[in-house]
C-alpha cells in the first residue's frame, strides 16, 4: 500500500467516524461541532491526496477555522441546556429517517458507474494556487465577482436578522 | 493511485450521513451542521472528478460552494439567534407553523 493510499483510507475512515459522531451525538452540541471540525480536517487530508492543495488549505481556513467557530459562538451564546430530543414518540420517525437515508446510500453506491474514466497523469503544479488562480481570474472571473456580491448580501442579512432592533 | 470509485463512494456515504442528520435531528444548529456535511460531500465528488480528468473546473466550483456555505451559515445562524430570542428554543418542532 502506497503512502497516498494509506492517507486516503485513514482519513476516509476518520471522516466517516467523526461524521457519525456528529450526527448521533444528542447530548452535547459543542461536541458535535468539534466532531465536525475533525471531519473537515480529514477531508482536507483527502483533498491533499487528490492533489487539490489550494482547496485543502482553504478547507482548513474557512471550514475548520471560520464556519465551525461561528457554530461554536452561537452554541455558547444561546446557552442551550442539554437537549433531550429523543422523546419516545419520535422513535418511529427517527427509524423512518434512518431507513430512508440507508436507502439513499445504497442507491448512491449502486448508481456509481463501473465505467468511470481512468485517472489521468497530471500536469506540473496541478491544484496549486497558481493554476487554480489562473482559472479563477480568467474563465470564471464573473462567478468570482458575483460571489463577492453574495458575501456582501449575506453579511448584511446576518446583521439584520441577528440584531435586536433595527433603528 | 486512488480509484475514483472509492472517492465517489466516500462522498456518497458522507452525504447519506448528512441526510440522516438533517432528517432525524430536531436541533436546528445540528441540522445546519448536517447540511454543511452534505455540501462537503458534494465538494469531495467535485475534487475527485477534477483529479480524474486533470481539469481545474472542479476546484473552482468547490471554491464557489465554500462561499455559498459560508453565506448559508451566516444567515442561518442569524435566523437561529433571532428564533431563540423570540421562542427560547432551537427545536424545529416549536416552529412548525408553516408545516402542513
Amino acid at each position: 500500500m502506497t503512502a497516498q493510499a494509506f492517507f486516503f483510507y485513514f482519513a476516509a475512515a476518520l471522516a466517516v467516524i467523526s461524521a457519525l459522531g456528529m450526527v448521533l451525538n444528542v447530548r452535547n452540541t459543542v461536541a458535535a461541532a468539534m466532531s465536525l471540525v475533525v471531519t473537515m480536517i480529514a477531508l482536507a487530508v483527502v483533498y491533499v491526496v487528490l492533489e487539490a492543495h489550494l482547496v485543502a488549505a482553504l478547507q482548513i481556513m474557512v471550514y475548520a477555522g471560520a464556519i465551525v467557530v461561528v457554530f461554536l459562538f452561537v452554541v455558547m451564546l444561546l446557552n442551550l441546556r442539554s437537549d433531550a430530543f429523543s422523546a419516545p414518540r419520535q422513535r418511529l420517525l427517527k427509524a423512518a429517517g434512518g431507513l430512508l437515508a440507508l436507502g439513499i446510500t445504497a442507491s448512491f453506491l449502486a448508481l456509481i458507474p463501473t465505467a468511470l474514466p481512468a485517472v489521468q497523469e497530471l500536469p506540473e503544479g496541478f491544484g496549486g494556487y497558481r493554476a487554480v488562480g489562473l482559472e479563477l481570474f480568467t474563465r470564471f472571473v464573473l462567478a468570482f465577482e458575483v460571489s463577492s456580491l453574495l458575501l456582501l448580501a449575506a453579511m448584511v442579512g446576518a446583521v439584520v436578522l441577528a440584531k435586536r432592533r433595527i433603528d | 493511485m486512488i480509484p475514483l470509485e472509492h472517492v465517489i463512494g466516500l462522498s456518497a456515504i458522507l452525504f447519506a450521513i448528512g441526510t440522516i442528520g438533517a432528517l432525524t435531528r430536531r436541533n436546528l444548529i445540528v441540522i445546519l451542521m448536517s447540511i454543511e456535511l452534505m455540501l462537503n460531500a458534494a465538494n469531495l465528488a467535485f475534487i475527485g472528478f477534477a483529479r480524474a480528468w486533470g481539469q481545474h473546473d472542479g476546484h473552482v466550483f468547490v471554491l464557489m460552494v465554500i462561499v455559498v456555505a459560508a453565506c448559508e451559515v451566516a444567515v442561518g445562524l442569524g435566523i437561529v439567534i433571532s428564533l431563540f430570542r423570540n421562542r427560547e428554543s432551537v427545536n424545529v418542532e416549536d416552529v412548525s407553523l408553516l408545516k402542513w
